[in-house]
């Protein structure tokens, strides 16, 4: 994967997936559990999708389990770029 | 919620509404796996005359393959004919590759494709047993997930599981067939469940004794159970199949529509 992808290009894409997928901007800080933004396991499921299509970043079930905040998942990607 | 029509004009532009939602709607295509023959290729023709471009996998036969393609194209449908072995992973993945190049992304599917082995459980070989889950049963999850996930990007989705009155009740030298059918119907429930809120619906479809190659030598006893007083036909199947497909059918999901004549009522 191209090194000019930044960690703020993967955090604009999925602060844009979790609108989507009907979260309320407002809520959607850093720090924001997926909980708290009543994001389920099927939306990060095709979170997960998008981050592939996007970035080329394979991201298992297992490793989204671990993934509870906003940052965690953006950092996940990022360390995967 | 939706309000009966007050007048007989309102009655008339409401029906003709849902008569232009019937057809397709969305740039996709429709995948039905085993459709070179019977069922399956009543439903792709079905689905075609919606206006679905159809991919029409087949295993072996591609003379019938190239049939349905033939009667679909006679009625200005469009459709492919793709050989794939549903059973093998690799021939699945580039099944849903050609259908998705040559025909844009599967927003239907139908699951279609099975076989028989039948013999009482007491002698039933491991190999029999594993063909028939295999074809009938893993083949369809393993369809539906690769399609579940252009689906639910696309907040719209059909999946349509082919299992059988087989399952729900006994049938004396098809275990293996009765637990796959069984298992589908399962599946269709819980799948459903899981992809409801993305406009996606997962149903099943269990038909009775149906006049087609692989009913061909079962015996008359079972037709005289049927309160029909008759096999059904691909058709009538491929009707129900058709409606599933519809955008009508939007909030009808993880049920199993029994098309037997009666037999299991």
């Amino acid at each position: 994967m191209s090194t000019a992808v930044t960690q703020e290009q993967v955090e604009a894409v999925v602060v844009e997936s979790l609108e989507t997928f009907g979260a309320d901007p407002s809520l959607i800080t850093p720090d924001a559990t997926f909980e708290a933004l009543d994001i389920d396991s099927l939306d990060l499921a095709e979170l997960s999708q998008i981050i592939h299509e996007h970035f080329g970043v394979e991201l298992k079930g297992s490793d989204v389990a671990e993934v509870k905040t906003v940052k965690d998942a953006v950092e996940l990607i990022a360390s995967r770029l | 919620m939706s309000v009966a029509a007050s007048s007989p004009q309102e009655a008339r532009a409401s029906a003709s509404a849902a008569s232009e939602e019937g057809a397709r709607v969305r740039a996709g295509c429709a995948l039905v796996t085993g459709a070179s023959r019977g069922i399956g290729a009543a439903i792709a023709c079905a689905l075609a005359a919606d206006g679905w471009p159809v991919a029409v996998n087949y295993r072996a036969d591609e003379q019938a393959a190239q049939g349905t393609v033939e009667r679909i194209e006679r009625d200005d449908g469009r459709a492919l004919a793709v050989r794939a072995d549903v059973t093998a992973a690799e021939d699945m993945r580039r099944l849903f590759e050609t259908a998705e190049r040559e025909l844009g992304k599967v927003l239907v599917l139908v699951n279609n494709a099975g076989v028989r082995h039948d013999d009482l459980a007491i002698s039933l070989s491991d190999e029999d047993w594993q063909r028939v889950i295999d074809t009938n049963l893993t083949s369809a999850f393993r369809a539906t997930r690769h399609a579940l996930r252009g689906m639910i990007r696309e907040r719209f989705g059909r999946v349509i599981n082919l299992a059988s009155i087989v399952g729900p009740r006994a049938n004396a030298g098809q275990a293996n067939y009765a637990a796959a059918k069984a298992g589908l119907i399962a599946m269709t429930k819980t799948i459903a469940v899981e992809v409801a809120r993305r406009g996606v619906t997962v149903n099943a479809i269990a038909p009775g004794l149906i006049e087609t190659d692989m009913t061909a030598d079962l015996d008359g006893e079972m037709l005289s159970a049927v309160p029909a007083r008759r096999a059904g036909r691909p058709e009538e199947v491929a009707a129900c199949a058709r409606f599933l497909a519809s955008e009508q059918a939007s909030y009808v999901t993880g049920t199993t529509l029994y098309v037997d004549g009666g037999l299991s009522a």
